[in-house]
């Protein structure tokens, strides 16, 4: 029942990808299991939790309920392709230096939804970025310092605290 | 190597405070960190348990020809495999069972190529089962004659804790007034991001590496070696970088000596590795208990005595959560005074998912209500809340009846600078009054404080850790060190205080706490510990490196050690700053000279505490502190949706040593306790778990996270690393009875229930409106004697 193929390509962080998924295959599950790309999270498996949340053509998703053939012929990118070999993304490093990042697990899928939510209204509020961030469960950090890196990145540190 | 250029004089700038960064943040944000779920070894068999997904039953049958016979399949275990193989703190567990005690018992086990193989061949077993009368809550299990959890645990009794102090016949005759309540703390998971995993492998002399997110690398040993019937010298213990653990992976679970069974029968690693519903069903949980708490005072607001007395859910079976009686004792007799106590717990085996450790130990459930009954007595003697507990609050030198001895004690400072920042007493008054004015949506603001063990807890024979420290010919600093880290932020402290220390850049300190065959004794990662203990480690190994360089340094600067310093990688004059020579060169010089040495230093730390004593008297933490947290809220009182607007902290943390660490272990703590107040609850329903997975069961989320006001008190411990004290659990114990107090400032309505959902609420204010209608009081098992 597995064994049902089909190749698909895809744009995956840049470079053209071209591979055999199982039809039921998942698109989390091909990352992390067909092309090591295990910087994206199984947290849930439901669309519950964000901890999976990768770019498809722009826009978000929870790569966990996606299937991989839903990605032939689409531009995907994962928390990997977020930052260049020589340095960090902006939405990265503002995680890190504003101490946003405790055990981290979740982390990559929360930095894909700020790169998102930033991408699309860069003078993002705090109050947006808690709605936009709602879909994304962290139990280490209470989200304060999540904020606190997304309204860096949007060039509002410190007001509204 | 070029000569160094003699920079400016290098003046002593304190890290000791400041914001410093994960190390491993870089890597954790990029996506390059690999955890423990995404490791994949040669060879690697996936392995995949089969619950019983019944709470009580005999195992009549079982058939797993089908499976052992699936093409893929390794290796099938079942009961059988495990006999004897007991484990657990009364040795109660074991890896597989031969009887169900609850939902998710493990019936069997399989190896298998891939995770589909090893899912189908689950399917593919058959079990026949006689189903039998279970006890889902303390008192069924407690009654007379109840069904027994385990045979040769009589009455269902797990654990019976004890602590009694001064006359309490003559305390009640002398109180004016006495609160008498029942609170059931409910049944809560940690919900670690990452799911539970394991890995293991047998090499061909015996000895087993365990990759696992144990947050006790050390007593783990111990504890896993007889559920595999091995020494527990024969287990390396690797610890990866985990998704959290909060308390979760401070025993052994089943899973993982299910690895090992699995790595041992088919000679090849195996990977055990929970689905998100899994994680609901076998994880531990956090203790749920019925609470009979009475507490007396004059009328002049004196507080006369406290009794406690406690029946906790057990579950099947007893892991490390059922010491918590320890913990919950501290706060029922001691941070306000009460000169009487009397406090009764009883652990009882239920047919439940059984209970762990979890952050806050035992002391959420008790703080909740302790800080309920300070407010209700507040309000019988008429007192603002704040100055009620400002009377009973003790201060610097007290000991508590368990003689926990309190050294450094800043509670008043917490409690007047919590209640000051926030208006709390202005805003109290104000709320309460508009109370029963008309409209939809009511303010409240509520007020709560606890006491918690912030120099680590000598629960075991030792507290101490081990360090180890080298810098080499480049000024690179390695510590070794027992201090394991899960996301917490050890690694900054440690890197944050040997760069204090030696004068290095942070990123010229590298940390090594991941693995047993290398880093020294460690008690773990529990009692809020490990920044004093480890921080303390770390410090003195890192002094001791410091003498060894400045001895040696005298000779090439002519310059006496005692006027010596290290600062941003140079040997300096301490008292002008004065360059004289680079670290490292002279470290080189120190290496090949004549009668070389190199830098490497080790350092045993045990914390001057005691063990846990008779009769649960010892001063058994080598500090103690306080919390106040002041919750400001808004209720629609239609719908019974609490709103927490902002919560105010003031917390006695020794000394601040780094900041964005701090301020982060607060806010993770509050969220913690902010979903156990109001949205977290796990329904089990007859021993089954009816809601196990996000959809149902609610963490908070970012629009429900407060604004949060932060004071941090220094107490200066004497004891601590440059003063701190232990910081994390009391931000999770706190915020739940402020919740509580501030819907009673609201509404009038108290919850003694957790937790305070929408459903709860809105049905208290509905049933206290309609009693208030119907002229009667509103009082739900609350009494009052004078």
């Amino acid at each position: 029942m597995m064994s049902v193929e089909t190749e698909i390509s895809f744009k995956l962080n840049g470079r053209d990808v071209r591979l055999k998924v199982p039809v039921v295959m998942k698109t989390l599950a091909m990352l992390r299991d067909k092309l090591g790309l295990t910087g994206t999270k199984y947290a849930c498996g439901e669309g519950e939790c964000g901890a999976c949340t990768v770019s498809v053509d722009g826009k978000t998703v929870n790569s966990c309920l996606m299937y991989a053939v839903d990605c032939d012929g689409r531009e995907v990118v994962t928390i990997e392709g977020l930052r260049t070999p020589q340095s960090m993304h902006p939405v990265q490093q503002a995680f890190v230096d504003c101490g946003a990042v405790q055990c981290g697990f979740c982390m990559p899928g929360m930095i894909m939804q700020a790169h998102y939510l930033l991408e699309n209204n860069p003078g993002l509020t705090r109050e947006e970025a808690r709605r936009g961030l709602e879909g994304n469960l962290c139990r280490c950090t209470g989200y304060t310092k999540v904020l606190d890196a997304v309204e860096a990145v949007a060039g509002k540190s410190g007001a509204q605290r | 190597m070029k000569k160094s250029a003699i920079p400016a004089p290098i003046m002593k700038e304190s890290l000791i405070g400041q914001r410093v960064r994960k190390p491993d943040a870089p890597d954790k944000a990029t996506g390059k960190t690999r955890y423990i779920n995404d490791m994949v070894l040669p060879q690697m068999l996936i392995g995949k348990v089969l619950f019983a997904g019944r709470p009580h039953a005999r195992i009549m049958r079982i058939d797993t020809e089908a499976a052992r016979k699936l093409p893929g399949v390794h290796a099938v275990l079942t009961g059988q495999d495990a006999v004897g193989l007991k484990f657990g703190f009364v040795r109660d567990n074991v890896a597989l069972k031969d009887k169900v005690r609850c939902e998710h018992d493990e019936i069997a086990a399989v190896a298998a190529e891939t995770e589909e193989i090893a899912a189908r061949a689950l399917g593919l077993i058959e079990v026949e089962y006689e189903d039998l009368p279970g006890v889902f809550t303390p008192e069924a299990g407690a009654r007379e004659g109840a069904p027994l959890v385990h045979d040769d645990f009589p009455g269902n009794r797990s654990l019976h804790f004890e602590f009694r102090h001064g006359d309490l016949a003559a305390a009640e005759a002398a109180s004016d007034l006495i609160v008498d309540n029942v609170f059931r703390p409910h049944h809560v998971t940690h919900c670690c991001m990452g799911t539970s995993c394991a890995i293991a492998d047998f090499d061909h002399n015996g000895k087993l590496t365990i990759w696992t997110q144990t947050q006790y690398p050390y007593n783990y040993k111990m504890d896993l070696a007889p559920a595999l019937g091995i020494d527990p010298g024969d287990i390396r213990v690797i610890q990866p970088p985990v998704g959290g653990a909060f308390g979760s992976k401070l025993d052994v679970y089943p899973y993982e000596p299910i690895a090992a069974l699995l790595a041992k029968k088919t000679g090849r690693p195996v990977k055990v590795i929970y689905t998100r519903e899994e994680e609901f069903q076998a994880s531990p949980t956090r203790r749920a208990a019925i609470i009979h708490m009475r507490t007396g005072c004059t009328r002049d607001g004196a507080l006369t005595f406290r009794t406690a007395d406690v029946l906790l859910d057990n579950g099947a079976y007893t892991s490390w959560g059922p010491t918590i009686p320890v913990i919950m004792m501290r706060t029922t007799s001691g941070h306000y005074r009460v000169p009487v106590v009397d406090f009764k717990a009883q652990a009882i085996y239920t047919n439940n998912p059984y209970a762990g450790s979890f952050r806050g130990y035992g002391n959420v459930q008790t703080t909740w209500a302790t800080a309920q009954q300070m407010d209700m007595l507040a309000e019988m003697v008429d007192m603002d809340p704040l100055e009620f507990r400002l009377k009973n609050a003790q201060v610097s030198g007290e000991t508590t009846p368990q003689k926990s001895f309190l050294r450094e004690c800043a509670f008043v400072e917490c409690l007047e600078t919590a209640a000051g920042a926030s208006d709390y007493s202005r805003k109290h008054k104000e709320y309460a009054a508009l109370r029963d004015a008309p409209g939809r949506y009511r303010k409240g603001i509520g007020l709560a404080s606890s006491i918690h063990n912030a120099g680590g807890a000598k629960i075991h024979k030792s507290d101490g850790i081990g360090t180890i420290l080298k810098v080499d010919d480049y000024a690179r600093v390695t510590v070794i060190t027992g201090a394991s880290e899960i996301g917490q932020g050890i690694d900054a402290v440690i890197t944050l205080i040997v760069a204090e220390e030696l004068g290095v850049p942070l990123e010229h300190v590298t940390l090594v706490n991941n693995d047993s065959d290398i880093a020294p004794w460690d008690v773990g990662v529990h009692a809020s510990r490990t920044t004093f203990i480890a921080g303390n480690g770390a410090r003195r190994a890192a002094r001791k490196a410091k003498t060894q360089i400045l001895n040696a340094a005298e000779k090439f600067v002519e310059e006496p050690a005692g006027n010596l310093d290290l600062r941003g990688g140079w040997v300096v004059r301490a008292d002008d700053g004065a360059a004289l020579i680079k670290l490292e060169r002279l470290l080189r010089q120190m290496h090949f000279q004549a009668e070389p040495e190199l830098v490497m230093v080790t350092d045993y730390y045990e914390p001057r505490s005691e063990p846990e004593g008779a009769g649960h008297i010892s001063d058994h933490s080598a500090a103690y502190a306080h919390a106040v947290h002041v919750a400001e809220i808004t209720v629609d009182t239609l719908t019974g949706e609490i709103k927490v607007d902002k919560v105010t902290v003031a917390q006695d943390v020794g000394r601040v040593i780094n900041r964005m660490g701090l301020e982060g272990q607060i806010e993770g703590g509050i969220a913690i306790g902010l979903g156990y107040a109001i949205s977290e609850n796990m329904r089990i329903e007859n021993g089954m778990l009816r809601n196990p997975s996000f959809r149902d069961y609610k963490l908070i989320t970012a629009p429900e996270m407060p604004e949060i006001e932060m004071h941090f008190i220094e107490s200066d411990c004497a004891e601590g690393p440059y003063g701190a004290k232990g910081i994390s659990e009391l931000p999770t114990i706190v915020i739940a009875p402020a919740v509580a107090n501030a819907l009673y400032n609201a509404t009038g309505v108290r919850i003694f229930d957790p937790p305070m959902t929408p459903e709860t609420v809105a049905r208290a204010i509905h049933e206290k409106r309609a009693a208030a209608a119907a002229g009667g009081a509103a009082v739900r098992r609350e009494s009052v004697t004078a």
